[in-house]
């Protein structure tokens, strides 16, 4: 299939949500439904604080289609590139929203109850299970019209269960491609973790073509029942060319830990916002992600830290190292309600400028309702430190050699703080890459 | 011609001169040690044979076998063969042991080529014991919150790897207890031969009783006022500074 042909078939998604797909009756009204809304919806200015920063400009959809099926040369492509780690417990592959393979869960595992199925296999036979959590948190960080816009159009993607007590010891990988010039993806992941169970899942997003354009509009929705621990990471490594959201909801409940890793290195603009919401006692979020940005990209995180209930943990480590004119932008709340005590709310955002024209603008902010609560949050942006880079050179080591072994030493900290060797391994070598191209 | 050769040199730090008319040589396959009182100088001669940007050299040649080394650029001049341990090395958060001295290595092969892992960790491994490190070492970012003594064994180490033409030793000795002298001392003495040049720079006559020097200079006033073979640390610790400064050809003063 020549992409001229693709382009051809593929409608706008400005056309809103097509009847092509077979879903039930019941997910096909609200993607009706959510369109509406995504219609009614402003679109953001930079004048809303949410979006104070951002380069609005760049949110123009017209240009963006759903993609016809793809070619079966394209599939097979695809799948070939799909590496990530060497050992994984199950995996799916999806490109342009379509699914290209999946690697079951093993025999064992599905019978004692995991789940792992496409989205539209999950919203059938698991109606109860998945209806009761799909979507179920308002994005409220900004992305309103865009979570309409995901649920609209949303036609594939992952559901994850992991029932009580049951550990699953390999990570599930997902992967998500786009393919094709300015063609358009809503990834989802909807992962549900049952009382002590335990999980590591990492998407990998990518692009085929390095200069195509693109459109990227995600939903992971995590969820970690009582006692449970969720591992969840993201390499997002898009073309420069993609507009990429992305809408984390994280709710943990009493005596659960999740840890969210996120890695940023593709995309024109790229935003992510992340709600932690801590609705039990002894529960622990860790927010962590590392960007870097180099041309003229832009990142865009929003986060914010709820805290609803006593005793409660957040921790958010961000890490950004910024080249020549890039941008990133930080906006941060944690909120510690009034019933809340006895709360741990750490937030701190570290910038690495390695250009006098590259832009960090951070906004840290705190919101405590609650006594006897330890919370502290900053952000400082600052450069190479010269005598790191003098202590490097005398070793024989060349200027940008050094500089990118202070650069990924910096950005370590936040890789460290998962504990996973195999998956760091996988991060710093995206990392490399990316220092590597000019 | 095989010699460092540090000729008349002057510096200045922030517009006062610290070194006025040094002139030593070390031929490779020499340990010389350069003794000065504590507080003189600090690091200054140290820096600016590394190529430090914050000295000014006002006058002066240093020669590398007869290479111009104050032209180099700081990576060049360790390229090319010297290696500088210094008094306080910095810490560089995150880069580990291991990935350090791989790239180090790594600026030293043709470009195009690659180390060879097995072999790095083999001599890595092998130049650790001779210091009495841990193999875990080699997974801990650059002197991040090394003790005073690891932040020495690290720097041997790094001069057992790289096999520089000429190393220098700056206040090497400085914070370590004896034990830790020895371990250091012993590396040192370990890579002493024909085709290694060493200056140690130090204050102590103590740590030239664990690496024994071939020739003894002593510094007083930003020059050498004495020089002479190991018996000169000696007598220097015994009679002091001053007996030393009075034996100048010309006067020095000190500030």
């Amino acid at each position: 299939m020549s992409l001229v042909t693709h382009q051809e078939q593929a409608a706008p998604i400005l056309s809103g949500p097509s009847d092509l797909r077979e879903f039930p009756d019941w997910f096909r009204d609200q993607q009706h439904a959510a369109w509406q809304q995504f219609e009614a919806l402003p679109t953001p200015t930079r004048k809303d604080q949410p979006w104070r920063f951002s380069n609005v400009a760049l949110l123009d959809l017209a240009p963006f289609k759903i993609s016809p099926p793809l070619s079966e040369d394209d599939r097979k492509n695809i799948l070939k590139y799909s590496r990530g780690l060497d050992h994984y417990a199950a995996r799916m592959i999806f490109a342009n929203d379509q699914l290209i393979e999946r690697d079951v869960v093993s025999e064992d595992l599905k019978r004692r109850g995991v789940i792992f199925q496409p989205l539209e296999r999950a919203m059938v036979g698991h109606a109860d299970l998945f209806g009761k959590y799909f979507m179920s948190t308002e994005a409220t960080l900004g992305s309103a019209k865009f979570a309409a816009l995901h649920k609209a159009l949303v036609s594939s993607g992952t559901f994850l269960f992991v029932p009580r007590g049951l550990e699953i010891k390999e990570p599930i990988e997902i992967f998500h491609w786009l393919r094709h010039d300015n063609m358009s993806i809503f990834p989802h992941l909807l992962l549900v973790t049952d009382e002590l169970a335990k999980v590591t899942v990492i998407e990998h997003f990518r692009s085929c073509d390095q200069r195509a354009a693109g459109f990227a509009c995600g939903v992971n929705d995590l969820i970690a029942g009582p006692g449970a621990k969720v591992n969840y990471v993201c390499a997002q490594n898009w073309a420069e060319n993609v507009i990429a959201l992305q809408m984390n909801s994280t709710t943990v409940d009493h005596d659960a830990s999740a840890l969210s890793l996120n890695l940023h290195l593709g995309g024109k603009y790229s935003r992510f916002e992340s709600l932690s919401q801590l609705i039990g006692e002894g529960g622990r979020s860790d927010l962590l992600a590392v960007a870097v940005a180099k041309h003229q990209q832009e990142f865009d995180a929003r986060t914010l830290q709820d805290h609803a209930s006593p005793h409660t943990a957040s921790d958010l480590l961000y890490k950004n190292a910024l080249d020549d004119r890039a941008r990133t932008i930080f906006g941060g709340l944690i909120r510690v309600e009034p019933h809340a005590h006895f709360t741990d709310a750490y937030q701190k955002v570290r910038n690495l400028l390695l250009s006098d024209d590259a832009e960090a603008n951070s906004m840290p902010g705190l919101e405590i309702l609650a006594d006897n609560v330890r919370c502290t949050h900053g952000a400082t942006s600052g450069q190479i430190d010269e005598d790191e880079l003098f202590y490097l050179r005398t070793r024989g080591i060349p200027v940008p050699v050094a500089q990118r072994l202070v650069v990924t030493g910096f950005l370590d900290e936040v890789i460290q703080r998962l504990d996973h060797p195999a998956i760091g391994n996988h991060l710093h070598r995206l990392i490399e890459e990316k220092f590597a191209t000019k | 011609m095989n010699e460092l050769n540090i000729e008349n040199l002057h510096i200045a730090v922030g517009g006062q001169e610290i070194v006025r008319g040094l002139t030593l040589r070390v031929p490779r396959g020499e340990v010389h040690a350069l003794m000065r009182p504590n507080g003189s100088g600090k690091s200054t001669l140290a820096k600016v044979l590394a190529g430090h940007p914050d000295y000014q050299v006002i006058a002066g040649k240093v020669l590398m076998d007869g290479e111009n080394l104050l032209e180099l650029e700081p990576d060049e001049r360790a390229r090319r063969g010297l290696f500088m341990a210094f008094q306080y090395p910095s810490e560089i958060p995150g880069v580990t042991i291991a990935n350090f001295l791989r790239a180090a290595l790594q600026s030293r092969v043709p470009e195009g080529e690659e180390l060879e892992a097995t072999d790095y960790y083999a001599k890595l491994y092998e130049k650790m014991e001779l210091l009495g490190m841990d193999r875990s070492f080699t997974s801990r970012a650059v002197n991040e919150g090394f003790s005073g003594g690891e932040k020495k064994r690290a720097e041997i180490l790094q001069l057992a790897m790289l096999e520089p033409k000429y190393a220098v030793l700056d206040e090497t000795d400085s914070g370590l207890d004896i034990d830790a002298l020895k371990t250091v001392a012993h590396g040192v003495n370990s890579l002493r031969g024909p085709d290694l040049g060493i200056l140690l720079i130090t204050h102590y006559q103590r740590l030239l009783n664990y690496i024994v020097p071939d020739h003894v200079h002593v510094m007083v006033g930003g020059r050498i006022v004495r020089s002479g073979r190991k018996e000169l640390a000696l007598e220097l610790e015994e009679r002091g500074y001053d007996w030393a400064r009075e034996g100048a050809v010309e006067p020095v003063y000190t500030r």
